[in-house]
């Protein structure tokens, strides 16, 4: 396949960027999005121009790492990582455009590539369960029941991409949080610190300049991993009962 | 079980190897000495970690926000380790090379975690655990080592568990398990096929708590580019910030290296593509011993490569031996039909006739080298790749018949959708196609039983550390190495030489420093200078086809003589020839590749050598010249039951040999068998 890619081009966060345009050739339906960009750097270095940077690391759907608007949604036309997005999704002789996330809390760092070290600070703000090495109890003290265990495993597959903060018009990091309130919520282990994780998380997302939700259900639609809508209604609750209990 | 009836761990089983053969001589300087680990405590061996636990010094808490810690690497061993020095009060910084700690390799671990919890009553046992884990690898881990490994497994499970792991449970809401190639019970303990992401996120959450608590500091697209050792101690390290191009010094008492595997030498891979050696590499080029470097684990269970433009292998977990049968057409004229219609008795189920105990849980490589065999033979399936078409069938269609589709779908439906999205084909109607791929690598820098490194105050853990797979590994091993190093037994270790502590102040001035930070910045400079005309990612690939040619799944003298003076042209043509644009004071991949992969190179040279120089068949190693009549891998206990630890012999010098013996007390060497 022979494509015309328009790329956003920004040397650094503090310069103005610009989309540039660029012919690909000789491009085999069976390589990976990925792959197609690596074959451009290629052709990009041998005619003595920089290389177009993007981030990506595991190229299995896992890392999170990879992160690009392909015209105009986040991780292309499939509901997949950047990664796992392979060529046969497109056509020859298509022009494709390919942005870096965009979101006011993701500043741009340099050409595709963005600062999403927001996320962690969230984790930070009480996404986790605290429990020192060394005093856990005996695995099998504490059964879980299987259906709630099954519900945390589904949103625990969240791989914290952003894509959901990059296709959301406000951009909102709800469905993110909703995955990590609704994991930890729905084990017996992340009982005892239901109520003061919810109310720091959520403190932290709006520290972060993170939109609000307003339940227009684009971040489910763009999530590689389908982590569902309802989410965010239990983030909501979670939320609504700390409130309620002075948190 | 075999005949390991001497547990007592108070006579010594075998004696010292003596190497007879000499392949590798010219290549090479022998080192006088035999080096030994005097550190694993002597006694019954179930008593040694409990001993040494009790023997080291402990450091007061209020010492302990005094003490810096560095930690390289953030995956399951670098994160489980930042999380609980920092509980411990150690006043810690992490580096990763990733926009995040949660992003580390160790994420993309997909089939379970071994742990000896015999909830399954199925027999085993502390014990049992080891006993597989030293024989899988084929007598070539150390005892001590692996003991211990066994030993904390279990409080690893409780560990994670309590952090809200989400492990996959049984209807009474208790944990279940799986088994895995080369062990007869089941004792995996797995998160669908994502075990490994769940592990991570566990660790990395523990870890986010410690840098809310401000304990550890985190240090994000930092890469380390050498160690600062100062007296003979290793005292900080060299990081480049990948954003703003700053190189910056962080001096500590301690350094931790737990940074991976170097898998990527083979170019293709299951490893992440920024999985590298540079942090091991700097740190050998300093002096510390790279142990086994050629022992490789290729992965019986990957999709095959496709074309030339493939970046990376993708694995298919192990767990897929399970349920699903491998096998290849009886005759070569069936190889291009459609699986579906070839009849039964067509059909090869070559691991259950070879090996009827185990069968398709053969350990990985056996599994892989069989698959190489038939595909060697003309039996492979799938896509002509050079002169041989790569791929073996694994065929889940009697597990769909068995235990319904449904029931599948649960237990692998994010494999079989990955195998879909990448081949295009539908594996609950078609059988899998799969062939080894380079996964794992079992040799990294040599430890000591406290997981420190020849150099004082340097600890390596982790994949990036030699001790506890040998030449092989069993599935389901590595995560459990991973998290009982940076949970349970550095913690511990660490400590006794911490108590030392805090060492002498050094500043930014010291010679030691400067030395360092010159080095990295004149090896930048060089690299943008050089104006050559090939990319860093082209040297890449040449060395990864040198080294899966002739150094990956079957080794030969000549191959490996070839291959060790084509590296080397190779090394001087990057010197000469490499292009990388771009400037040094602004986020540069290009930059970034290029210091990896001349690491790689010479990393590449010294594995030929090491292969070389070990004339025996073992693990995922076969020697073409070491096997028995019927082509079965032949070990050669008698001359090389020994660690081969590579001091760097300086810049165009010879590497220096080390030797250390492997005396088992509680586990009789056996040769393997699976049949
Ligand atoms: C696809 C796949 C599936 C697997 N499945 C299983 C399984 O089911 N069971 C099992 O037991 N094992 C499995 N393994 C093996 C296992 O995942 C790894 O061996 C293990 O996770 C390694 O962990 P680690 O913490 O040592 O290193 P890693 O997780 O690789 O972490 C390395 C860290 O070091 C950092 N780093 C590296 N170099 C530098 C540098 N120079 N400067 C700064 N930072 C640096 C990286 O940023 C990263 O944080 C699998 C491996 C693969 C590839
Ligand atoms: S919720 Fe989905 S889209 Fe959002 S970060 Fe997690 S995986 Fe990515
Ligand atoms: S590169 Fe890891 S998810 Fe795409």
């Amino acid at each position: 396949m022979n494509l015309t890619l328009k790329i956003w081009r920004q040397k650094d966060a503090q310069s103005s960027g610009a989309m540039q345009s660029y012919a690909v050739e000789g491009i085999s339906e069976d390589m990976s999005f990925l792959e197609m960009l690596d074959t451009l750097n290629e052709q990009l270095n041998e005619r003595g121009e920089e290389p177009v940077a993007f981030d990506h690391d595991c190229r299995e759907g896992i890392c999170g790492s990879c992160d690009l608007m392909i015209n105009g949604q986040a991780h292309g036309p499939e509901v997949t990582t950047t990664c796992q997005l392979h060529m046969r999704s497109f056509s020859d002789g298509q022009t494709i455009t390919i942005e870096p996330w965009r979101a006011g809390a993701f500043p741009v760092v340099k050409d595709l590539i963005v600062d999403r070290s927001a996320f962690d600070r969230i984790i930070q703000s009480g996404g986790y369960v605290s429990v020192n090495t060394g005093s856990a109890p005996e695995a099998n003290s504490v059964p879980a029941p299987r259906d709630k265990a099954m519900r945390a495993f589904n949103v625990a597959t969240c791989i914290g991409c952003g894509a959901c903060v990059a296709a959301c018009p406000n951009g909102s990091a709800s469905l993110f949080l909703g995955a990590k309130i609704t994991h930890l919520g729905e084990l017996p282990q992340g009982q005892p610190e239901r109520m003061s994780r919810v109310a720091g998380m959520v403190a932290q997302h709006d520290a972060e300049g993170f939109g609000g939700c307003t339940n227009i259900g684009e971040c489910a639609s763009a999530c590689p991993k389908e982590i569902p809508l309802d989410v965010i209604s239990q983030l909501n609750k979670d939320l609504r009962d700390a409130l309620r209990a002075g948190y | 079980m075999a005949s390991t009836a001497d547990v007592s761990g108070l006579t010594e089983l075998n004696g010292p190897p003596e190497q007879r053969s000499d392949d590798a001589h010219g290549y090479y300087t022998p080192a006088p000495e035999k080096l030994v680990d005097a550190k694993a405590p002597t006694g019954l061996i179930k008593d040694r970690w409990t001993t040494r636990k009790m023997e080291n010094r402990l450091v007061n808490p209020a010492n302990r926000r005094k003490l810096d810690v560095i930690i390289v690497g953030t995956g399951l061993a670098g994160g489980s380790a930042a999380a609980t020095l920092g509980e411990a009060g150690y006043n810690v910084k992490s580096f990763c090379y990733q926009d995040s700690p949660r992003r580390a390799h160790s994420i993309a671990a997909q089939g379970g975690i071994n742990a000896a919890k015999n909830y399954k009553e199925d027999g085993d046992s502390t014990y049992r655990l080891f006993y597989d884990t030293v024989k899988g690898g084929d007598y070539r881990s150390r005892e001590s080592n692996v003991y211990r490994l066994a030993e904390v497994s279990a409080n690893i499970i409780d560990q994670c568990v309590a952090q809200g792991v989400p492990f996959a449970r049984d209807y009474a809401g208790l944990l279940d398990n799986r088994s895995f190639g080369g062990v007869q019970v089941s004792r995996t303990f797995y998160a669908r096929g994502q075990t490994g992401q769940q592990l991570l996120i566990g660790a990395y959450q523990a870890m986010e708590r410690q840098v809310a608590a401000g304990t550890v500091t985190q240090y994000t697209r930092h890469e380390m580019l050498e160690v600062i050792v100062v007296d003979g101690k290793a005292r900080g390290i060299i990081a480049r910030d990948l954003v703003t191009g700053e190189i910056e010094t962080h001096l500590a008492d301690v350094v931790v290296l737990a940074s991976g595997g170097y898998g990527n030498v083979f170019y293709l891979s299951t490893n992440a593509m920024g999985s590298n050696v540079t942090a091991s590499w700097r740190a050998h080029r300093k002096g510390a011993y790279m142990a086994n470097p050629c022992y490789t684990q290729i992965h019986p269970t990957c999709i095959p490569v496709s074309g030339d433009h493939q970046s990376k292998l993708t694995l298919m977990s192990e767990s897929l031996r399970n349920d699903g049968r491998i096998w290849v057409p009886k005759n070569k004229e069936d190889c291009t039909k459609d699986p579906r219609d070839i009849p039964e008795e067509d059909r090869d189920y070559y691991l259950e006739r070879i090996y009827p105990s185990f069968g398709n849980l053969v350990p990985r490589d056996i599994a892989s080298r069989q698959a190489k065999n038939m595909c060697d033979e003309g039996r492979g399936v799938g896509p002509m790749v050079g002169d041989f078409r790569r791929g073996v069938y694994l065929d889940f269609a009697d597990a769909i018949a068995r235990l319904g589709e449904d029931a599948v779908r649960e237990k692998y439906d994010n494999l079989f959708d990955m195998y879909e999205r990448i081949t295009g084909e539908n594996p609950y109607q078609v059988p899998m196609r799969i062939y080894p791929a380079v996964h794992y690598v079992m040799g990294g820098l040599w430890v000591d039983y406290d997981l420190q490194s020849n150099i004082p105050g340097l600890f390596v853990t982790g994949e990036a550390n030699f001790s506890d797979h040998g030449a092989n590994r069993l599935g389901a091993s590595a995560l459990m190495q991973g998290l009982a190093d940076g949970y349970f037994v550095l913690p511990n270790t660490i400590r006794d030489y911490l108590a030392d502590g805090p060492f002498e102040q050094i500043d930014e001035s010291h010679p030691a420093v400067v030395e360092a930070r010159t080095s990295v910045e004149e090896r930048i400079d060089k690299f943008l200078s050089i104006g050559g005309s090939r990319s860093a990612d082209s040297f890449h690939k040449e060395l990864g086809n040198i080294m899966w040619e002739y150094c990956g799944m079957e080794r030969s003298e000549d191959g490996l003589r070839k291959a060790i003076d084509m590296i080397r042209e190779l090394k001087a043509e990057f010197w000469t020839n490499l292009k990388v644009l771009g400037t040094a004071d602004s986020l540069n991949q290009s930059l970034e590749k290029a210091g990896r992969v001349i690491d790689f190179i010479e990393l590449g040279e010294l594995m030929c050598i090491d292969a070389l120089n070990r004339r025996e068949s073992c693990g995922g190693h076969f020697r073409a010249e070491s096997q028995t009549e019927d082509g079965e891998a032949l070990r050669h206990d008698e001359e090389f039951a020994y660690v081969a630890a590579w001091e760097f012999g300086g810049e165009g010098g010879l590497p220096v040999l080390h030797k250390e013996d492997l005396i088992y007390t509680a586990i009789e060497m056996k040769q393997r068998s699976y049949k």
